[in-house]
């Protein structure tokens, strides 16, 4: 079974967020693509068509994650993810996806939502 | 009941009559004509003593063929069979035909009146045994299945091995010609088994093949009785097609009886040995509680209820029962694995009842996407490891799902649920003022832990709210929406959901979880549920089914059952077009191998077409629609819905959904 590994990064990467910058090659083009990637290259299979996170994936709409980390992440994963090599998909396509990812709108919180607030609170 | 009545001459047992006609005493019977005599012939044409042919001679004078007229009879065995049966107190059968037991079935509908038990039409004998799965965690009674030795055995045998693992009680009648004398067709020879329930013992309880009535009743009755004694297992009775279709015989008629059934009672811990369980937990600053099948019978949630609260201990739920309430402060669903290794990583004390997995709940292993296999405990040193269970008095090597040896510190072999009142007991006997104080500062933590826990997942939830395809949490968000104020009961597992239920909803009846599969076998899910509906309609309980799109597609026949037998139950499905655990498996494979993943739905989507499960249910007689994919339709589609349900039908809700 999977695990959310990305978490395990998230800490592990701590201060380190704060300091990545979008990088210039954050096109519409790139965005464009590294949607097209996530979709090739099976991310949405843990991660959800909305990069949402679930049950085998963490939530990755709005990545707080630079392009480094999640690379690091993706070649050699801490948790159970399936281990992406370069052959595979290259650091261009990780950037693009990236891209992507950090082009999503945060999700909304649970007391933005009538319904979830309302399901929580009973 | 089983006494034999009636004495008519008509009724004749085959080998008996076989062996008189042999000797010459089938004169008194109508014995097949031979083409001769058997023409028509007028009053005037026939002379007023014939003279007789050599043919007739013959026949007057030398043994006559086996062959007889004998019609009817006013008792043929399945009667006798049925009184059994009945005497065990079935609610339904649940069976697809098979000319094997077509006696029986007759017997049942006849004689037997449809009742008690009553026929429940089933289109694929996997479906039978999976409602009979489903009907039991609900009802808690056992269903009787019939079904082919061979060929319907052979459909079967996925269920009954799910039901096995999952340590539920199936009753199954297998029909078989043992007799090769009445085998009366190439048919009935490919239908008939020397050892019919062989294929099936590896992971059946108990089984036999009667020679007689007699012979049927009591292992009918033994049958039952290994059945319910736990641990819970299916067993089967092989139903001789003779014994079924040829009259009682005559001498069995005044002298069978069915035996009296006493149900044992539970295997309950030994007393010293819960003494010793109680003062290791009561003692442990951090006992954890993982409960597995434990709950039996509806007694078990107050029971746990009361064991945590006495321990102040948290308890992490594997998800195979309704065990403890989900929005009870010292409930921990362990949703994610990493969430059960945390817990079970700060205990000192962790408890097992009824926990097939146990090695699993305590061991991390090497994941899937690394070579080799290395694995460790994940509790601390010197932490203690306590089992209760019944699978220590029960086991079968072929099939494995008993999972690693696992090596505790104290194991009693016996029912949980039964040992749990004195395990209570000894430990509220064990509490001093002191580690009172101490359960009541965990109880604290454990209850800031358990709002954490639920805060981070409506926060979960929220992600991808609006969403197309619309998300599993949206889904299961919109559906208790609905239902949270009906009497509801949910009849499907959380598995491939991402637990979203379990997780938002608020779970405290005993009949509002079932848990899932047992041995994860596909095709369960629609049939048990349907099953489980229909235990749930007595009691006016809205049944709902979070349905798998793949798991559907075994035996979509089962909408029927749930159409034509008017068994409320709410579907909305799950339909993220693949069977998606597969997918990625592939995925892991392909990276693994340092290979892309772009091949990895071959073998795994359902697409192209897409399936239409809204017309699917349509075409077996069901209200339905969809397939939604506006996460705003999605409210109000599953209200209508409830309305057809709430009218004692059963409907279904296409809803394009994400993975998982």
């Amino acid at each position: 079974m999977k695990t959310v590994a990305f978490v395990t990064m998230l800490i592990a990467g701590g201060i380190a967020f704060a300091q990545d910058a979008r990088p210039g090659g954050s096109t519409a083009a790139s965005i464009e693509n590294g949607k097209r990637l996530f979709t090739r290259d099976g991310c949405w299979e843990c991660h959800g068509y909305a990069a949402q996170g679930g049950r085998d994936g963490a939530r990755l709409a709005d990545t707080a994650l630079s392009v480094a980390q999640l690379t690091r992440y993706v070649r050699k994963p801490s948790g159970a993810m399936p281990a992406y090599i370069d052959k595979v998909m290259t650091d261009q396509e990780l950037a693009d996806i990236w891209a992507y990812l950090k082009s999503m709108p945060a999700p909304k919180a649970a007391k933005d939502i009538p319904l979830l607030s309302e399901l929580k609170g009973q | 009941m089983a006494k034999a009545s009636g004495t008519k001459k008509q009724a004749v047992g085959r080998r008996g009559f076989l062996k008189r006609a042999a000797a010459g005493a089938a004169a008194a019977l109508a014995v097949k004509p031979g083409p001769a005599l058997a023409q028509p012939q007028t009053e005037a044409a026939r002379p007023a003593a014939p003279p007789a042919s050599a043919r007739q001679l013959a026949l007057e004078t030398s043994t006559p063929p086996p062959r007889a007229d004998v019609y009817t009879t006013d008792r043929p065995g399945a009667d006798f069979m049925v009184d059994v049966l009945k005497s065990l107190n079935f609610d339904y059968i649940f069976a697809n035909p098979g000319s094997s037991f077509r006696g029986l079935q007759e017997s049942f509908i006849n004689y037997g009146k449809n009742t008690k038990p009553e026929w429940i039409t089933c289109c694929h004998e996997e479906s039978s045994v999976a409602m009979a799965h489903g009907y039991y965690k609900i009802e808690g009674k056992p269903i009787l299945c019939m079904a082919h030795g061979t060929v319907g055995l052979q459909h079967a045998s996925m269920a009954i091995y799910n039901a096995y693992a999952d340590r539920v009680p199936v009753y199954l009648i297998l029909g078989n010609e043992q007799e090769i004398a009445f085998r009366r067709s190439d048919v009935e020879w490919a239908h008939s088994v020397q050892d019919a329930a062989a294929m099936v013992r590896d992971y059946t309880k108990w089984d036999d093949s009667p020679l007689s009535l007699g012979h049927f009743a009591e292992s009918a009755v033994r049958a039952y009785k290994v059945m319910m004694t736990p641990p819970m297992e299916p067993v089967v009775i092989c139903a001789n097609g003779g014994l079924q279709e040829e009259p009682m015989p005559d001498e069995d008629r005044h002298t069978l009886r069915i035996p009296k059934l006493v149900i044992p009672s539970p295997p309950t811990g030994d007393a010293n040995a819960v003494m010793e369980a109680a003062k290791m937990l009561v003692a442990a600053d951090n006992p954890v509680i993982v409960a597995g099948r434990v709950a039996r019978t509806p007694n078990a949630i107050p029971l746990l209820v009361e064991l945590a609260e006495t321990l102040q201990a948290a308890v992490i739920d594997r998800k195979f029962r309704m065990n403890f309430p989900s929005r009870h402060p010292l409930f921990n669903t362990a949703a994610a694995p990493q969430d059960l290794s945390r817990v079970v990583a700060a205990a000192d004390v962790v408890l097992g009842l009824e926990v097939p997995d146990f090695w699993n709940a305590t061991h991390a292993m090497t994941p899937i996407n690394r070579m080799g296999m290395t694995s460790r405990p994940i509790t601390k040193a010197g932490a203690k490891l306590i089992t209760i269970t019944a699978g220590d008095l029960f086991s079968r090597s072929n099939y494995q799902d008993f999972g690693r040896y696992s090596e505790v510190d104290l194991a009693i072999a016996a029912d949980a649920e039964a040992t749990l009142p004195s395990l209570i007991e000894a430990c509220k006997r064990l509490m001093t003022p002191d580690r009172k104080r101490i359960a009541e500062d965990r109880r604290r933590k454990l209850a800031d832990e358990h709002k954490r826990v639920r805060d981070r997942d409506f926060d979960l939830a929220a992600a991808g709210w609006d969403a197309s395809p619309i998300t599993t949490a949206r889904l299961s968000a919109e559906l208790y929406n609905v239902i949270r104020k009906e009497d509801w009961s949910f009849v499907s597992d959380t598995t491939f959901i991402s637990w979203w239920p379990l997780r938002l909803w608020d779970f405290d009846k005993h009949y509002q979880f079932i848990g899932g599969h047992g041995a994860y076998g596909v095709g369960y899910q629609a049939p048990a549920a349907v099953g489980a509906a229909l235990a749930n309609k007595k009691y006016g309980r809205i049944s709902v089914n979070i349905q798998c799109d793949g798991d559907l597609n075994y035996a979509p026949g089962v909408l029927w059952t749930a159409a034509h037998h008017k068994i409320p139950l709410l579907t909305v499905m799950h339909n993220n077009r693949g069977y998606h655990q597969e997918h990625m498996f592939l995925q892991d494979m392909a990276s693994r191998a340092g290979r892309g993943i772009e091949n990895t739905g071959v073998g795994v989507d359902l697409t192209e077409p897409n399936i239409n499960y809204a017309m699917l249910a349509k075409a077996y007689g069901m209200y339905s629609s969809g397939p939604i994919e506006n996460p705003k339709d999605l409210g109000p589609a599953i209200k209508a819905a409830l309305d057809v349900v709430k009218k004692g039908e059963p409907a279904l809700v296409d809803v394009v959904t994400q993975p998982r």
